[in-house]
């Protein structure tokens, strides 16, 4: 009997940084971070830092890539040599090609690729410094640099990574989260909700859980992508 | 008319009702009319458009604008000036007769050349050269601002172009996509222009500009 009550609580209990399970932690938006590129923006979650810079729409080389019925859009996520403890090679690898290929298919969605055919709109998110959930501050990022660049965008896109640790689910999980062990460990599920028609855009799971439990943190997720939404609106509405 | 404008972001709803046409940059979802771009929204009478506050240049028919020669073909050029697509220079379009042999006479790779837009097609932009003041450019320098400031340095019918002129003694054509040539027998003045071009870029969202233009190119002498 008491086994069996143990193993129904959760051993997390208390977060790591003391935040309410569903808060998120410290952002802080710019945009303009890059004058030369079209559109730039940096987004801030804790110690978790993404600079996006968008150019174009331009044209497309090799010509042979150029669609005639849509434009391309082409994302480049890397993270710096010194953003993590262990230093990472500088240059791409399997990792980062994967994450940019799921941040291209996640964008894609919000973006009127067809308005501008034969043509490209290149992004490129750079980590400078990583603490977990770098590809959702990518997506962020690169949601404020595409509309300060001025692409014409149905909607805006707002990631958030959810996890579970043990039994617990909780919003934007940090490093020190994401590498817990007790119980049933951790589950990192990363999700980019879009603003105005709130599909899901990108989901990704890594680890466990049951559906009961995904479709709740799919619910914390998009009150969370809310709240990050109003604070791309904010920055973008303050800039001149 | 600082009142109806206010900044607006992709996806939000700019105004609800059915009574609103939808205009550039905006689209209609049952009652609202929705942004599709970052800008300023705009509401003259019942139409709805979102000025854009970024973003790269697109072309218009109408538009003057200033390009480099990327391409010589055998019945044209390529031009680039900047875009997404490059614009196309039939010879038919050019004043003067071209040998079709030596189209490199008239414009070389890398000549610069104002044009202006026909035609804007999904297969190109074509241009022309045949008006007054269009050609090829000689001499003088090339500045480039942002594409989004140029209705702001051309001023209202050309009003703050003139000032500069004057202000600077200098020749000045401001191409639309952004490029503007500045030409003068003293360098001095070309410097001066520069300065008074940049300044406007910084302060376009100040109100009485041309006010404050003029104290500023008198400040410099």
């Amino acid at each position: 009997m008491t086994t069996k009550k143990e193993s129904s609580e959760s051993t997390y209990t208390k977060r790591f940084d003391g935040r309410k399970f569903d808060e998120l932690r410290e952002i802080e938006t710019k945009i303009g971070v890059i004058p030369e590129a079209d559109g730039s923006a940096m987004y801030r979650s804790g110690k978790t830092i993404a600079i996006a810079a968008v150019y174009g729409p331009r044209k497309l080389h090799p010509q042979h890539m150029q669609n005639p019925q849509t434009g391309i859009l082409r994302v480049n996520y890397d993270m710096m040599s010194f953003s993590v403890p262990d230093r990472k090679k500088p240059g791409p690898n399997r990792r980062g090609q994967e994450i940019s290929k799921v941040i291209e298919w996640a964008l894609s969605q919000c973006i009127d690729l067809e308005s501008f055919p034969n043509t490209v709109i290149d992004v490129f998110i750079y980590i400078p410094q990583a603490d977990a959930g770098t590809r959702v501050a990518g997506i962020n990022a690169a949601s404020m640099a595409l509309a300060h660049a001025g692409v014409p965008m149905r909607e805006m896109a707002s990631a958030v990574a959810v996890g579970k640790m043990d039994k617990t689910i909780v919003a934007d999980v940090c490093k020190e989260e994401e590498d817990y062990e007790e119980g049933e460990g951790a589950t990192d599920i990363p999700i980019c909700v879009l603003s105005r028609s709130k599909q899901i855009a990108l989901l990704q799971l890594d680890g466990k859980i049951s559906i009961t439990e995904l479709k709740e943190a799919i619910e914390m997720a998009k009150k969370a992508c809310e709240k990050i939404h109003e604070i791309q609106v904010n920055t973008l509405k303050g800039a001149k | 008319m600082e009142n109806n404008r206010k900044i607006i972001t992709p996806g939000e709803t700019i105004v609800s009702g059915e009574e609103f046409l939808p205009g550039d940059g905006t689209r209609r979802e049952k009652e609202d009319i929705v942004a599709g771009r970052y800008g300023l929204a705009d509401i003259s009478d019942k139409l709805v458009r979102v000025i854009p506050l970024s973003g790269t240049y697109t072309p218009r028919r109408g538009n003057v604008v200033i390009g480099e020669i990327t391409d010589v073909l055998f019945n044209g050029w390529l031009i680039d000036f900047g875009g997404s697509g490059s614009g196309f220079l039939s010879i038919n379009e050019c004043e003067r007769f071209v040998n079709k042999d030596e189209l490199q006479e008239t414009f070389d790779f890398g000549d610069l050349i104002v044009a202006k837009v026909i035609g804007v097609k999904a297969k190109g932009i074509d241009l022309t050269v045949r008006m007054r003041g269009l050609g090829l450019l000689e001499g003088g320098s090339i500045i480039k601002v942002n594409p989004n400031k140029v209705p702001r340095v051309i001023g209202k019918e050309g009003s703050m172009v003139n000032t500069i002129k004057e202000a600077a003694n200098c020749e000045v054509t401001v191409g639309q996509n952004g490029l503007i040539w500045l030409a003068s027998d003293e360098i001095e003045n070309e410097i001066k222009a520069r300065k008074i071009i940049q300044f406007i870029c910084d302060n376009s969202y100040v109100e009485g500009l041309t006010e404050k233009v003029k104290e500023f190119a008198g400040a410099l002498k």
